[in-house]
């Protein structure tokens, strides 16, 4: 039998900061979102004070504090680097491996025949990580990937070996029982409520269904899901990454913002950073978009929307991003609103090695000027010193990063100190 | 230069002379008689650190390893994947602070300053002491 695993970090964010802060090992720690509006991380003893994932913090903030719960902005330097080292073992111990996100990743273990060397397998990866980085995973085993992601769920529970195999039939279908079928992998809150009308409340329900009725009343996709539950493999391993198809550079801001003379530096701030994700990817762009709202809890002075510009031919300089973010600002912008965030948008990639030259060349007003921007960009690597114009002067980021920790593992000045 | 002539067609057809044009520059002088001993600049992150997936850097602040060549200051290589041995030195968190110390396994638990004006620090039952890794070098820079 092939067997897939998934590696999921426990609350990876919180864990993160744990690494260098010894102090802190039974302490309630958690992160915040960018500009620090809402809680995206909790660790265990905060979320047995029953913090919820994304509350906005000043909602909790005060009780939370008070019980002696530890805070911090979220330090993505750190937490990238990290979670960089872990997939690097992981991907050292087999021999194919697909990066989900910042702390999942698939593994292929066909290399695997029986289930007992799967599960110490697993172990001694568990092992590894938490020796070399100091980041606590959970694995969980089985035949596909939709039912290993069930297997590390299940895996929390398992806090001792951290390790769960689902491979037999019948211990399957024991551990769908008790699973909701909005936590299988892939079924929204939607979907999961057209399954309930449909008397399919457990995973085990959707896994035992009549395949024609989900066929006929659903989609091939749910179909898929099926299958996979019943441990059949449906979803292979990818094992390199695809391209992005779009990139967002967004905010939310800690005061609110009704003018333009106020926005479109902080906007053209997100424009210049997409910018430079955009020509990193080895892309470019023939769609710009930004787009800004009002916050949700004000109810009398609402706006929200996201607008378009297209270029002529594919760009990635940043010249021309800020040209269309500025041309969509004058267009669409209502003064007077309190804007509560905004970003740039990025989409319509098209590689960087391809010149497509557009039949009308001479409608062409574009930059696009790749020596100059590649020059920028190799100053401004570790610290941003060439600025455009456009951009805002005093304070780059609108971020107020006042309770993130030191960049230990990438910045030689935060480095951890030792007595 | 090359010349070639295309049987099928016939040569008037044709400019007789394909030129290839080379985008880089051909130096002409004489070939550097180093060119077959080329080696690739010492790396001091190859002399440094074994696993690098594992190691992290850490600074030192006081002078209780001085005597151990570790000064205030220095920059220590630490490695988390290699087993802390008697006598090793290791950088390990006791009571939720790191230190830097010699490790004494036996004949008692024990975290041995090198400096005489430190007094070894043996583990209690009721501390908690975890070692993070291995301090496999330490840079003590000068200037």
């Amino acid at each position: 039998m092939k067997l897939i695993g998934l590696v999921d970090c426990d609350n990876f964010y919180a864990s993160c900061e744990r690494v260098f802060r010894p102090d802190l090992r039974k302490v309630p720690i958690v992160v915040l979102s960018n500009n620090d509006g809402c809680v995206i991380a909790r660790s265990k003893e905060a979320k047995n004070m029953g913090i919820k994932m994304g509350v906005p913090w000043f909602q909790v903030k005060q009780s939370y504090l008070a019980k002696g719960g530890k805070v911090f902005s979220s330090n993505f330097a750190l937490y990238g680097d990290l979670s960089k080292r872990i997939m690097h073992i992981l991907g050292n111990m087999v021999k194919n491996i697909e990066i989900y996100s910042i702390d999942e990743a698939f593994l292929d273990l066909q290399h695997i025949q029986k289930t007992h060397q799967a599960h110490e397998f697993a172990i001694h990866c568990r092992k590894t990580i938490h020796q070399w980085v100091g980041i606590p995973v959970r694995i969980g085993i089985a035949p596909t990937k939709t039912l290993a992601k069930i297997a590390s769920h299940v895996a929390k529970r398992e806090t001792k070996t951290g390790v769960v195999c689902l491979n037999k039939r019948d211990i399957i279908l024991n551990t769908l029982k008790n699973i909701p079928v909005n936590e299988v992998w892939g079924i929204g809150r939607q979907l999961s409520s057209h399954l309930n009308k449909a008397k399919i409340i457990s995973a085990y329900d959707l896994a035992t269904v009549n395949m024609r009725f989900i066929r006929t009343r659903f989609s091939i996709v749910l179909e898929r899901t099926v299958r996979e539950l019943r441990g059949e493999q449906c979803l292979e391993i990818q094992g390199f990454s695809n391209p992005k198809k779009q990139i967002i550079v967004s905010r939310s801001f800690r005061n609110r913002i009704d003018n333009l003379e106020v926005l479109k530096p902080l906007i053209s701030n997100f424009a210049v950073k997409a910018g430079e994700k955009l020509r990193h990817e080895g892309q470019k762009c023939s769609q710009v978009s930004v787009f800004f709202s009002t916050s949700p809890f004000n109810k009398k002075l609402k706006h929200r929307g996201i607008y378009n510009m297209n270029f002529s031919n594919p760009t990635n300089d940043t010249r021309d991003i800020l040209t269309g973010v500025k041309t969509i600002l004058k267009k669409n912008f209502k003064p007077g609103y309190p804007y509560a965030k905004a970003g740039v948008l990025l989409s319509r990639f098209s590689s960087e090695s391809i010149a497509q030259i557009s039949l009308f060349e001479e409608t062409n007003t574009l930059k696009q000027n790749h020596a100059l921007m590649k020059c920028i960009d190799s100053i401004n690597q570790y610290q941003t010193q060439v600025y455009f114009t456009a951009q805002h002067h005093s304070n780059l980021s609108p971020m107020k990063l006042s309770m993130k920790s030191p960049r230990y593992t990438t910045n030689w000045y935060e480095l951890p100190s030792v007595n | 230069m090359t010349i070639s002539y295309i049987d099928s067609i016939s040569a008037d057809d044709l400019p007789a002379t394909f030129t290839k044009f080379f985008v880089e520059s051909v130096s002409v002088g004489f070939p550097s008689p180093a060119n077959d001993y080329l080696e690739s600049p010492i790396d001091l992150n190859r002399y440094l650190i074994k696993n690098n997936i594992a190691t992290f850097l850490v600074r030192v602040s006081g002078d209780s390893m001085i005597d151990a060549n570790i000064a205030n200051q220095a920059i220590l290589i630490v490695d988390r994947s290699l087993e802390p041995k008697n006598g090793s030195i290791v950088v390990a968190s006791l009571d939720g602070e790191f230190v830097c110390k010699r490790l004494q396994l036996k004949p008692r638990l024990c975290l041995i300053a090198e400096n005489p004006d430190y007094d070894p620090i043996y583990i209690q039952h009721s501390q908690e002491l975890d070692i993070m890794g291995t301090v496999t070098a330490a840079i003590n820079k000068f200037e």
